[in-house]
């Protein structure tokens, strides 16, 4: 009981450390950097009287410390500060765009997970095969060619020329204003509305963005299982449990493909927070509004509040995401038991 | 008998079948009564008129809201009629009344005086960036009740603090801090006494064309027809949609999900040139694209390099060969489209002079300077150029390229040496850029006022007195020749040199007609649009 608190606390120290020091790292930024955050607020042209006294509401003439230390005391009370681009508590903001980005990530992970896992454990089963070098090529091409790149050509092809699929934004103009946002996530809030038409206009906008970044993730995940099944079936276990007579399906799935999914936690969890973290490039190209696209307009217009929240919350989805990881560890290797 | 696996298949591909069938409703080109524009809306932070002084919520504002004149795109000399009938001064021009129209809120309530009065004096009261526009007239929030009256329902009068032209007043009531509110609805959303401004951001309360259903930052803006309001057309609402990417606005164009797309490039242009389906509105507007040298340097306080830039560059060429299609040559530091602009250019490239120049100035042998310029095309292109103009005369340039706001910071800073960058003009009158341009009383480092000439430290006692001869003189036809005379004057002995004007362009699906593109953001303008 006393080596699981203390270990508990040490992981929750650790936590905690990360997060200050993230705060610290992208407060110090924000306050350094040569742009002046006043400029966003007001505009480039507006008199000398004005940004001196938007400076003092912002808080700005104060020296970086007193900054520092009253947005912590902020932060203690659950207040990430508010937007000056879109006028709200940043908070509130974070509540609006992240379902979106969460919407598509998530759709693209399981995705990704779905088709990658089995193409790797494939190409590794049939390692040096026509099959392999088919995967390695689909592979290549799903990480190397630019995100912007596919997402162009996707538009082009099934938008623009084939007329299959929706152009860019989270749905229809028709559907504009009818849904409630209940969850946030616009799949979700159609069923609840109980529009099966925006149900299926909102699913049909996911496609194009989803399939892309499935891709892409998927041609990492699919790299890494070939890396790991590799391994896997180079071992003994593998070869006692052939010799014994088992099926090959049985060897790869029941015996090799445990061992495997022990290392793929950690891949899918990086792989899941790089893409909660926004796929900015995708969510640019087809008008997503989640908080890739919220940092980035952020950033670009000197908004350091938003900037700063996002980063935090960034933050705290590695790290929650790393510890789901470290947990699952625990319930799947039996060696750390 | 159906196996499991078939089953399976079968239950798989039915989504995708009812998707095939969605496709053919769903893709379909917008409503004609919804007009559907694709825009870039990233730098926005207020829908207040009071408060919002950036382009893109200008626009949006002065369709939502009417003013008591507004700018006058085919005859710039004189302003336009719109709350206000008609508007006499005083024999000392310090008393200006106004005798008002009909008009009606969003709400269905007459357009009053005390409306009128309580719009202006809400705007000096706040104090909001654009404010200066108005309280240039001596207006402060102390005496604008006794300044800004409603003499009746009808009538409305604004005493100024000393004599003043009608016309620069009229030009200056065109911007949007002029926007008449809806008194009422506006207290009745005030919150710590802030006039109705944390709501306004977010709302309207005017008496234009549309009104404000939703904005949603970084996502849409939602205007809805004001059915009180001026517009006559066939639309009920109009979507602005946050299109980021250009290569996205141009495809959406194509396939008919956007009416109009806002921020293609000159290369997407230039394709829809040809595009029989594609009508493109041109407006050249308030934005100069210039060379700043800053005066604490030296090489570049000598008036005889002034004329050796202004000389080396190669104007023509960079906007054939660079920007075709976004910026025209323009050499005046006022506009093209404003009252009264100089639309001679002067400057040719002549290196032979420009090199007589340079050693006139003692500086045969050039010198080492550094440009700042900003990241975003076409200014990089532009810069090379530049580099290789001012090479050919003995300049090494060293080029510095960041971020438009980390140069402007710079600049604030008189950190640069020489810059390229553009200016915006703020309200319809050429006071507004002469004012930033000529008048800098006080050159030192914590000076209270620090125009753009202040940032390149540059003070001349010549072009205040004129700049102010200009803008207080009372006859309007001498004023605009005076500024004629200031706009030569400046041209040929400034450390500024203007080089281009931007031009906007709107490409409209040939079944939109209508939109307008002003000289300022203000006046783009739905009033006129109708889909077919």
């Amino acid at each position: 009981m006393n080596r699981r608190f203390k270990s508990l606390a040490a992981t929750l120290s650790s936590v905690l450390l990360t997060l200050f020091g993230l705060t610290v790292l992208t407060f110090l930024i924000g306050r350094v950097m040569p742009v002046d955050p006043v400029i966003a607020a007001v505009g480039d042209n507006a008199p000398e009287d004005v940004i001196l006294r938007v400076r003092t509401e912002m808080g700005l003439d104060q020296p970086i410390p007193v900054q520092f230390l009253h947005y912590l005391y902020q932060l203690a009370h659950g207040d990430f500060g508010m937007s000056v681009l879109t006028k709200n508590p940043v908070a509130q903001d974070i509540v609006r765009f992240f379902p979106a980005t969460f919407e598509l990530a998530t759709a693209a992970l399981l995705l990704a997970a779905l088709i990658g896992i089995p193409l790797g454990v494939w190409a590794a089963v049939r390692r040096g095969s026509f099959t392999d070098q088919a995967i390695r090529v689909v592979c290549l091409a799903g990480h190397s060619v630019p995100v912007f790149m596919l997402s162009l050509i996707s538009l082009l092809v099934f938008y623009s020329a084939l007329d299959i699929a929706p152009g860019p934004g989270r749905q229809d103009i028709v559907y504009d204003g009818m849904i409630d946002t209940v969850t946030g996530i616009l799949t979700i809030d159609t069923l609840i509305a109980g529009d099966l038409g925006a149900f299926w206009d909102a699913l049909a906008h996911m496609a194009q963005p989803v399939i892309i970044l499935a891709y892409f993730s998927m041609a990492y995940i699919a790299r890494m299982t070939r890396a790991f099944m590799i391994d896997a079936l180079k071992g003994e276990f593998v070869i006692t449990a052939r010799a014994k007579g088992l099926t090959l399906t049985k060897v790869i799935w029941g015996h090799a493909f445990p061992t495997v999914a022990v290392q793929l936690v950690t891949v899918i969890a990086l792989t899941y927070a790089g893409l909660l973290e926004g796929a900015v490039v995708t969510e640019t190209v087809f008008s997503w509004p989640g908080i890739g696209q919220y940092l980035t307009v952020s950033l670009m217009n000197a908004d350091m509040n938003p900037v700063i929240g996002t980063t935090l919350l960034i933050g705290l989805i590695y790290v929650g995401l790393n510890l789901i990881a470290d947990i699952l560890y625990r319930v799947l290797d039996p060696r750390v038991k | 008998m159906v196996s499991r696996r078939n089953f399976l298949i079968g239950g798989a591909a039915l989504p995708f079948l009812s998707y095939i069938e969605l496709a053919d409703t769903a893709f379909a080109a917008t409503p004609k009564d919804i007009l559907v524009v694709a825009q870039q809306l990233d730098n926005m932070t207020s829908l207040d008129p009071h408060e919002g002084f950036e382009a893109v919520g200008g626009e949006v504002m002065s369709n939502m809201y009417q003013k008591l004149v507004r700018a006058n795109s085919d005859n710039p000399d004189h302003v336009l009629p719109v709350v206000a009938a008609s508007w006499e001064a005083d024999a000392d021009n310090k008393v200006f009344t106004f005798k008002l129209a009909d008009a009606k809120f969003s709400s269905g309530a007459s357009v009053t005086g005390e409306d009128v009065a309580f719009s202006l004096q809400r705007a000096i009261k706040m104090n909001k960036s654009p404010a200066f526009i108005i309280n240039q007239f001596g207006f402060t929030a102390e005496n604008v009740e006794s300044r800004i009256v409603a003499k009746d329902a009808k009538t409305v009068t604004l005493t100024t603090e000393a004599p003043t032209a009608i016309s620069f007043l009229l030009f200056c009531l065109s911007a949007n801090i002029g926007a008449i509110v809806e008194k009422k609805v506006v207290l009745a959303n005030e919150t710590n006494g802030d006039l109705g401004n944390a709501w306004l951001q977010k709302n309207s309360a005017g008496s234009g064309s549309f009104k404000l259903q939703a904005w949603k930052a970084s996502e849409s803006i939602t205007l809805v027809l004001n059915e009180n309001g001026p517009y006559k057309g066939n639309l009920k609402r109009v979507i602005i949609r946050h299109v980021v990417d250009p290569s996205s606005q141009m495809l959406m164009l194509q396939k008919g999900d956007v009416d109009i797309a806002r921020d293609l490039t000159s290369e997407q242009l230039k394709a829809l040139q040809s595009d029989d389906g594609i009508v493109l509105v041109r407006k050249q507007i308030a934005s100069l694209v210039l060379i700043s040298l800053n005066q604490n340097n030296a090489n570049l306080a000598k008036p005889q390099v002034w004329q050796a830039v202004k000389w080396a560059l190669d104007y023509e060429g960079m906007q054939k060969n660079i920007v075709p299609l976004t910026h025209a040559v323009h050499q005046s530091m006022e506009p093209a489209g404003f009252p009264g602009t100089v639309t001679d250019t002067p400057f040719k490239q002549d290196l032979e002079k420009a090199k007589a120049l340079m050693a006139e100035a003692g500086l045969k042998d050039g010198f080492d300077i550094t440009l700042d310029h900003y990241s975003a095309q076409p200014y990089p292109d532009l810069a090379q150029a530049i580099q290789a103009n001012l090479g050919a005369i003995g300049i090494r340039v060293k080029l510095q390229s960041a971020e438009n706001r980390q140069v402007l910071t710079k600049m604030r800073a008189r950190g640069h040496e020489m810059a390229l960058s553009a200016w915006g003009t703020d309200y319809f009158d050429p006071n507004s850029n002469a004012e930033v341009f000529c008048i800098n009383k006080d050159n030192s480092d914590d000076a209270k006022k620090k125009p753009f000439a202040w940032r390149s430290s540059f003070k001349s006692d010549e072009f205040t007195a004129k700049a102010e001869a200009a803008r207080d003189e009372k006859d309007p036809a001498k004023r605009l020749a005076l500024y004629e005379t200031l706009q030569r004057d400046f041209m040929a002995n400034s450390p500024f040199a203007v080089m281009f004007q931007t031009t906007r362009t709107a490409a409209c699906r040939k079944n939109v007609n209508g939109f307008q593109l002003g000289v300022l953001s203000e006046g783009n303008s739905y009033l006129e649009t109708n889909k077919a």
